[in-house]
């Protein structure tokens, strides 16, 4: 249990990246990360932040393009000798029945007949999937699809069980089901295993199941905390510590450019490369659109909700339900506290305005976003109102990379545009429109 | 009351499972009957050219032989194809070649095989009837075994991913792998291109086992042949007897041996869910009850599943490259060969072309173009008729279930055996075969687009229909936005298995042995038959080339974009 003892499985600053050195797509920064006998450990983050990869490699699948995963201090080749995993989509081959399905991988270690049948049948009994042996994966339930899919991962003993979202396919009840499950086989040390690592994009599963929750952040993969959950099981949802547990992991997902402030007694976070230099603030990536409609939603719901929640009514990604949910904060429409979102006044005025008195909200509002501002007072000082995009470039490129420099610029001109500040012509030059309307009075009064 | 009748059905039951094994068991002591006779035949004493007799009594023999031929070219294509598919699925550096070479392979017609094949054959074995009949069957085994090959490669290559990792992670040794995974994942394609590779044999049984080389006279006796003799002496009695005979054959084995294998294959169907509709066999739902096939089942396929799939104990976990060393040798012998053997082909093949009259070059342009324009008119017309009246069926329950059936038996009636009736009336009628070949390619290919017309029709989701019918579409509308990219990848599919259908008949359609004289029309396809004929070797290399050149130009740039097109942009799932 405690650090101190030899980890199970060692990855050694291990990176992925594709492509030629000179185009290179960096999908995971070079990472510490070790398995340790004992624990649960989930791993979470936003899509494209490699945690798939990062299962793959530590299982062995998948090689790392540089550094070395390490397996009781043995380099691997290959997949590690005693692993299992159990995957999203089930990986069930649909030609062979239940039976035959979880003993194909006692098959590959090379044990025979009787003996064979008497541990599967063992590991179909211990998964309540007694009286199944005979059927097809398709006869099957989703929910009895991934318990054939746990019996095939812990027929051989394994000594790690990875899961790559091993219930996301799975209706909540049942999801709820087999976690609670799996809780007893793991507590009441009813499987050999010693160590099992899950891979999920839900934090409450994270919360609910793991001894230590890893959380990446991406552009490229990089661990952003690592802290342990001290916390007894079967463990409470509505209990005050869980519920942090779960506000400060949603904490360090909803705010990409937060050096997460250790919490719940973290082990020490492992610093990945680039994570101290993002202190510019970002702009987030949304449209004034979906600015909108995400408060005219919050107004449907009593002007309050938890994302969380909202993300999954909407079935969105959370990871793209984020940057409307900031974007809507910077401009001042909504508070957010521990994930939960609150329309403000200004934000109820904004959702109810017509399209034109929107704009000229939009535009008192984007007044406190750092980038607009220093656009618009840049653009305001020169003589002919405009500016080449290389001005604003070498503003930002010590903050950002290349690519998020442009994407930045990108989203800037879009409100921009929408608040008629200033727009960008074919030459990526930024210049202040001519019929600019001035302050809001003087415009109505024209009109 | 409920009792007796229980009683009487059970027993029912138990005299038919009886019979079964009894048909089961006669079947097993046919077929060892079958192959004995078989290999004293064709041990015997060659005679290259049978006389073939056109009695009806002599058919059953004739189908027999006919029969055993495309079984051994069946089965040599299916060791082949999966053999081919699987070195090349897994092996990265031999990938690319594999493909292409496949590519040309496909697009050459057999007839261009049948010098060199049939010559190294008779050499080998120049005083048994083995060395013909081994020519005749790697002749059908040449016009089966291309797309076999194809479809198991890129069933292989399109294997889910978390299906190969859970392989991957739990150590399946290759063999595992290979039983458990990939050929269980290939075999619904294996089964469908079974059926249209056999298919395509039967079209070319004539070709196969009768025919000229240069002064050398080949016959073997079966029933291309004997149809063959009849259409050429005009016999019409003798036509119409071949024909039943080739008819039902063909009905027997569809019954007997391809609906079983399509039910059975159902099996292997990557499914989340149970359909609804599966495919039924009445033939192998009595197999599976009957007690010598559960015998054999269990003492025979059982303990050879077990033997493959179970690797031997291991002391330590084995690590890997030991296997990839072995491989590399024998990539480098296999490259060193290539790279003896293509130079020198190349060099004789030049050779060999220096002697071609710059006129013979036109000629085989000009024929060419002809052949092209008869290829381009056949899926003309198909298209025109196939494609509504593929949409009515697929849209109308009742009539797809009174069509298929209908259409599935008029498409197994193999275009070459129609062929003398469909000339004897256009000679009537006092058309050429310029027009005939165009029939006899429609005759063939025309299936395959009304087969996936019904297919995509039917797949179009009853949800996008109703949006057509309450915005009243018009007509028009109705076909422009809904129904042509519905089908669309289907149609893809059709077109292109049928433009190969129709490149291949030109062969046998352009150039035709009929009442005593030879019928021929400017073609690619009769250039390339009459070459063989008179053993001109050179007419034959270059018709070849530029016939090989045609396909696969065509496959690049028309149907490899059409097909991008339609995974693209009209798929309907996902």
């Amino acid at each position: 249990m405690t650090p101190t003892e030899e980890p199970i499985i060692h990855a050694r600053a291990i990176e992925k990246f594709y492509g030629p050195a000179e185009a290179r797509i960096q999908v995971l920064a070079a990472t510490d990360l070790s398995v340790y006998p004992g624990e649960i450990l989930a791993l979470l983050g936003p899509s494209g932040s490699g945690k798939s990869t990062m299962l793959r490699m530590l299982s062995g699948l998948a090689s790392p393009s540089s550094g070395e995963v390490l397996w009781h201090g043995q380099p691997v080749v290959g997949p590690c000798p005693n692993v299992s995993i159990v995957f999203q989509s089930f990986a069930l081959f649909p030609w062979l029945t239940v039976i035959e399905n979880v003993e194909a991988p006692l098959k590959a270690r090379g044990i025979a007949g009787a003996e064979r049948t008497k541990r599967a049948l063992h590991i179909l009994d211990s998964v309540g999937l007694d009286g199944f042996e005979q059927a097809y994966p398709k006869e099957l339930s989703g929910g009895m699809k991934q318990r054939v899919g746990f019996a095939r991962a812990l027929v051989v003993e394994p000594e790690v069980l990875f899961m790559d979202e091993p219930f996301s396919a799975l209706d909540v009840l049942t999801a709820e089901n087999l976690r609670s499950e799996l809780l007893e086989l793991w507590d009441g040390r009813k499987m050999p295993t010693r160590a099992v690592f899950i891979v999920t994009h839900n934090i409450e599963e994270a919360v609910t199941l793991a001894d230590r929750v890893v959380v990446l952040g991406k552009n490229p993969g990089h661990v952003r905390t690592d802290f342990r959950i001290a916390m007894p099981r079967p463990r409470d949802h509505h209990d005050v510590h869980f519920l942090e547990t779960v506000d400060y992991i949603y904490r360090v997902l909803t705010q990409p450019d937060l050096v997460p402030t250790p919490l719940p007694e973290p082990e020490a976070a492992l610093a990945a490369p680039g994570a101290a230099r993002a202190k510019y603030p970002m702009m987030p990536h949304a449209r004034p659109g979906g600015i909108a409609g995400l408060l005219e939603l919050l107004i449907d719901r009593e002007g309050r909700d938890d994302i969380y929640h909202l993300a999954d009514d909407l079935a969105f990604e959370i990871d793209d339900l984020l940057p409307i949910v900031e974007a809507a904060s910077l401009l001042g429409y909504i508070h957010v506290k521990e994930g939960d979102a609150e329309i403000t006044g200004e934000g109820k005025r904004f959702a109810e305005a017509g399209i034109l008195r929107r704009k000229e909200l939009f535009r008192v509002a984007a007044e406190r976003v750092p980038l607009i501002r220093q656009i618009n007072r840049a653009l305001a000082s020169k003589a002919d109102h405009s500016m080449p995009a290389d001005f604003f470039h070498d503003l930002l490129d010590e903050h950002f990379s290349d690519e998020e420099v442009e994407r930045q610029l990108e989203t800037a001109v879009t409100w921009g545009r929408y608040a008629e500040l200033f727009d960008r012509d074919s030459s990526g030059r930024f210049f202040i429109p001519e019929e600019t309307p001035q302050p809001a009075g003087d415009a109505a009064g024209v009109r | 009351m409920a009792f007796p009748l229980l009683g009487r059905s059970s027993m029912r039951e138990r005299n038919w499972s009886a019979l079964v094994d009894a048909l089961v068991f006669a079947a097993i002591l046919a077929g060892i009957y079958a192959v004995l006779a078989t290999v004293k035949y064709w041990m015997g004493v060659v005679t290259p050219a049978a006389h073939i007799s056109r009695s009806p009594t002599a058919l059953p023999v004739y189908a027999f032989y006919s029969l055993m031929r495309m079984g051994v070219a069946y089965v040599l294509s299916l060791a082949f194809a999966v053999a081919y598919g699987y070195i090349a699925a897994n092996n990265r550096r031999v990938e690319m070649v594999m493909i292409a070479v496949l590519d040309i392979l496909q697009s050459i017609p057999v007839l261009s095989f049948l010098p060199g094949v049939m010559l190294s054959m008779v050499a080998l074995f120049p005083t048994r009837q083995l060395g013909v009949e081994l020519g005749s069957i790697i002749l059908i085994f040449t016009g089966q075994v291309w797309n076999m090959a194809f479809s198991f490669y890129s069933s292989l290559k399109s294997i889910p991913r978390e299906l190969r990792e859970a392989a991957l992670i739990n150590r399946f040794s290759a063999m595992q792998r290979f039983v458990e995974l990939e050929l269980p994942f290939g075999t619904i394609g294996l089964v469908w291109n079974s059926i249209v590779s056999v298919a395509g044999g039967w079209f070319f049984l004539m070709a196969c086992e009768m025919f000229v080389l240069g002064n050398h006279d080949f016959r073997l006796p079966g029933l291309g042949s004997y149809l063959q003799t009849a259409a050429s002496s005009g016999d019409t009695a003798g036509i119409v007897w071949g024909l039943a005979a080739m008819i039902a054959v063909i009905v027997l084995l569809d019954q007997l041996l391809w609906r079983p294998a399509i039910a059975w294959s159902e099996k292997f169907k990557m499914e989340q869910v149970e359909s609804a509709a599966e495919v039924t066999s009445p033939i192998l739902h009595l197999l599976r009850n009957s007690d010598v096939s559960r015998w054999i089942e269990k003492r025979a396929v059982a303990p050879l599943w077990e033997r493959l799939t179970t690797s031997p104990p291991r002391v330590a976990p084995s690590k890997v490259a030991r296997t990839s060393h072995r491989g590399r040798i024998v990539g480098a012998i296999a490259l060193a060969a290539l790279a003896v053997a293509v130079p020198y082909l190349l060099v004789k093949a030049a050779l060999l072309l220096k002697g071609l009259h710059r006129a013979e070059l036109v000629a085989t342009l000009q024929a060419a173009g002809a052949s092209f324009g008869r290829v381009a008119a056949s899926l003309g017309i198909a298209s025109l008729w196939a494609i509504p009246a593929g949409v009515a069926i697929g849209f109308n329950q009742r009539l797809a279930k009174v069509a298929q059936p209908l259409a599935q038996i008029a498409a197994s009636v193999p275009a070459t055996a129609l062929f003398p009736v469909v000339l004897l009336g256009l000679v009537r009628l006092g058309g050429g075969l310029g027009v005939g070949s165009i029939v006899l390619m429609l005759l063939g290919t025309q299936w395959y687009i009304l087969f996936n017309v019904i297919a995509g029709a039917m797949a179009i989701p009853t949800e996008l229909r109703e949006a057509a019918a309450v915005f009243r579409f018009t007509r028009w509308q109705r076909w422009r936005t809904l129904i042509l990219p519905g089908i669309f990848p289907y149609l893809v599919t059709g077109l292109v298995t049928a433009s190969g259908g129709a490149w291949n008949a030109s062969i046998v359609a352009e150039y035709f042995h009929f009442q005593g004289k030879i019928m021929t029309t400017l073609g690619l396809g009769a250039q390339i038959s009459s070459a063989t004929d008179s053993g001109n070797s050179q007419l034959l290399l270059i018709s070849t080339i530029v016939m090989a050149m045609l396909v696969v130009c065509v496959n690049r740039l028309v149907w490899r974009p059409l097909y991008h097109l339609a995974e693209s942009r009209y798929r309907l799932d996902s």
